[in-house]
């Protein structure tokens, strides 16, 4: 009998991964793709896979890129915007091509449900030149996830596996293979391989290029890629990923129209085209950037072909899909629907925990400089940013992980003073190093906070990788005058010591570093902090 | 057959444990299913929903289409309101009656629980006093669970095994405890059921359906 186990997308990436034979797995947290890493990093013993977090998605990358180097099989994941940290390797891993099979599978997150950007990999994987994976359901991320391994092995390039949140973190049924051994050590047959130097890079960029008609032709017979012709050719439909369920579901199952369904990229543009030939309009739907649409639509369109999607408002531009304005979208009426029995039902924002230490610190620091006419805090990403809410009202920004130093700094050269900014302790791990050594070089005049609760809580409590004394020897490493790193503990009954030393330091002209130290209470009722 | 269920909570809840609950009933029947969540924000305290959708056949979307929703079931009853558009019409709301008060603007009880009663076939269930009655007040959920199963293609019987499998290792009476809240909360769900399928209204059910000691 075959076996079927409930997984989260995420899941099926994963087990597919071990299935494949995979060394390593790597990534740094981020929702919606946490999951993922954490479903192997849970069973690495048994498997003898190498699975720890890594300080940031760059590093991830370098790693798995260096397992592949070596001969071996490597999972990287990360949610979307990770991708922009890792870009680096990522773009420059297109040129060198892989040696061991690697896959990376990137979590999207259209909606925003956890994110500052709503950005699609699809983009990146056209940028790099490689393939792209994009399946449909939960069984198909298992199955593409295999494929992507033995795809990346046969083309010689890393392979893109694009889910997104509805897909991540839904659960269905998946029949699972049989595993395959890891690959053994192996060298990289070629010496250049991975040394881009511009005379070797040129070479490189040029066999990339060569294999682009290779990896088109691939899609184009890809089973991937689906092109059916039948049904009501009044009008065809472009569809692709978990957008697909959502067609069908408004058609209640089968798609009465000509329609191409598009699971691997390049885009099939034969495929397309027999489509378009066949049809006088097509409806593009599309979950994250209007990406076929924009393909199909070039700088001038069809001539007489209508063509409706995202750019003309067919579908909104913004936000996820459902199947409800999918549905919209290709026509159906909107349904009657019942309305709720209170006037106003009032929001349920997260919030940050009782007795969570981020709310004395902020409580503190709004204190200390209540003086000063005000506080502006610049400030970065964790649980910590719900400080922007009532009642705290106490953040000014979030960019990206480690803006805080780094726009702190840019402010005080504009002659912004007092500067001060806030971090969490793995935010600093993964992107507060490089800004805090920039400032303490420089001795710019701001005073960084690190908000240490020993974990990285707003992902779930996963291990961080710079918390107490450890964290305080790499901030005086990083060119801090011990002095001026100062430890306190962010509990109301210790205000007023606080604001002393919060006072202290703004005083100081320099940089300073002031490390807010007390347990996330989540991290220490699952006993990991 | 085909069940669309919204879940709805507030962080920390444990819906994800009554959609586990649900989801291995499902599949032990052999049946298809896929069910979206919510999870990242490691913070208590925020409105949390999961789309389940079980089916003999093939489920394709993952999430609910709006006004298709069989079932509503909340283990809060503010967060109810906030998916009401989702249900079908001649959908059920099963709802814990126990306020999760944890905003400035949460409204007074009353209105709370009243808004729901306003709704065509909701059900109201105390969920607290059925685990305490069991001798487990972990087992609000438990409580739901049973509640819900008269309005789902279920049997009590699908749910024994499922809750071995949870408290086996806790031993026998910790079993026996939560199946206890499990089939209070299935009696009141019936006696409400019978009520509402006869065309008595939300609030006369609640009048006339009282817990049972
Ligand atoms: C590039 C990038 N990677 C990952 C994330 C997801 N993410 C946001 S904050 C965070 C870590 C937060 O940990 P920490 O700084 O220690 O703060 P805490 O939540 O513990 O307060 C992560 C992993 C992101 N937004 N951007
Ligand atoms: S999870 Fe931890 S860090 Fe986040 S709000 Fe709760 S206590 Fe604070």
């Amino acid at each position: 009998m075959v076996r079927r186990e409930l997984l989260l997308g995420d899941e099926a990436v994963a087990l597919a991964a071990i299935h494949a034979g995979i060394s390593g797995a790597y990534g740094y947290p981020g929702t919606p793709s946490t999951e993922l890493f954490e479903y192997i990093e849970n069973v690495r013993e048994q498997h003898g896979i190498y699975a720890r977090w890594s300080a940031n998605e760059k590093v991830a990358y370098e790693e798995a890129l260096g397992m592949s180097f070596a001969g071996r099989r490597a999972i990287v994941s990360m949610k979307h915007v990770g991708l922009n940290v890792a870009a680096d390797p990522f773009v420059n891993s297109g040129v060198t091509g892989v040696n061991g099979g690697l896959v990376i599978c990137v979590a999207d997150d259209p909606g925003m449900h956890s994110s500052q950007d709503e950005q699609d990999s699809r983009h990146y994987a056209k940028f790099a030149l490689i393939p792209c994976l994009e399946p449909h359901d939960q069984q198909e991320a298992y199955d593409m996830t295999l494929a992507a391994f033995d795809l990346s092995e046969e083309v010689g390039l890393p392979v893109m596996v694009r889910i997104v949140t509805r897909l991540a973190h839904s659960r269905s049924d998946v029949v699972a293979g049989t595993p395959r051994p890891q690959n053994p050590l192996r060298a990289p047959l070629d010496p250049i391989q991975f040394t881009l130097l511009p005379s070797n890079a040129r070479m490189l960029y040029s066999r990339l290029t060569d294999k682009q008609p290779a990896l088109l032709e691939g899609s184009e017979v890809s089973h991937f890629n689906l092109l059916s012709l039948d049904g009501d050719r009044s009008r065809g439909i472009v569809t692709h990923g978990i957008a697909w369920n959502y067609v069908r579901e408004a058609f209640g199952g089968a798609v009465p129209h000509p329609c191409v369904q598009i699971g691997r990229y390049p885009i099939p543009t034969a495929k397309l085209m027999r489509l378009v030939e066949a049809v006088p309009e097509i409806v593009v739907v599309e979950e994250g950037y209007p990406l076929i649409e924009e393909a199909l639509r070039g700088v001038a369109g069809i001539p007489g072909k209508r063509i409706l999607g995202k750019l003309d408002g067919t579908f909104p531009r913004t936000g996820e899909l459902n199947p409800t304005n999918v549905a919209a979208g290709l026509g159906f009426p909107r349904p009657q629907l019942m309305s709720p029995a209170l006037e106003r039902v009032p929001g349920r924002p997260p919030t940050l925990c009782p007795g969570c230490g981020h709310t004395d610190a902020f409580a503190v620091i709004k204190e200390a400089m209540a003086p000063y006419g005000g506080h502006r805090l610049f400030s970065d990403i964790g649980c910590y940013t719900l400080g922007f809410y009532p009642p705290h009202g106490a953040i000014q920004s979030c960019v990206c992980m480690g803006a805080s130093i780094s726009m702190a700094a840019g402010a005080a050269h504009a002659g912004q003073w007092p500067v001060i900014c806030a971090i969490g302790d793995s935010t600093f791990a993964h992107s507060g190093m490089t800004p805090l050594l920039t400032a303490a070089r420089r001795n710019t005049d701001i005073n960084v906070f690190i908000l240490d609760n020993g974990t990285v809580a707003m992902t779930g409590t996963q291990e961080t990788l710079a918390t107490g004394e450890e964290l305080d020897a790499i901030v005086r490493g990083l060119g801090v005058p011990p002095e001026h790193v100062r430890v306190f503990t962010p509990l109301a009954g210790r205000r007023e010591e606080n604001v002393r030393i919060i006072r202290e330091e703004i005083e100081y002209k320099g940089t300073s570093v002031l490390i807010a130290r007390r347990p996330c209470v989540q991290a220490k009722r699952r006993g990991v902090a | 057959m085909k069940q669309d269920i919204i879940l709805a909570g507030v962080g920390g809840q444990g819906i994800l444990t009554v959609a586990f609950l649900l989801d291995s009933a499902a599949v032990a029947r052999g049946w298809r299913l896929k069910q979206a969540e919510v999870h990242g924000m490691a913070q208590r305290g925020g409105a949390v929903y999961s789309h389940l959708r079980f089916s003999d056949r093939e489920v394709v979307s993952d999430m609910v289409p709006l006004g298709q929703a069989d079932m509503i079931l909340a283990v809060e009853p503010l967060e109810v309101q906030r998916y009401v558009p989702f249900l079908r019409p001649g959908g059920v709301v099963v709802a814990n009656r126990e306020p999760h008060k944890n905003i400035p603007d949460y409204p007074a009880d009353q209105v709370v629980l009243d808004a729901v009663l306003a709704l065509p076939r909701a059900v109201l269930i105390d969920a607290k006093g059925i685990a305490e009655a069991a001798g487990v007040p972990k087992a609000q959920n438990m409580a739901m669970v049973g509640a819900a199963t008269p309005f789902l293609p279920f049997e009590l019987e699908d749910f024994r095994p499922i809750v071995n499998a949870m408290f086996g290792a806790k031993g026998e009476k910790v079993v026996a405890a939560n199946m206890a809240a499990l089939e209070a909360g299935y009696r009141i769900g019936a006696a409400c059921k019978a009520l509402l399928d006869q065309g008595v209204g939300s609030a006369e059910t609640a009048r006339r359906v009282t817990a049972p000691a």
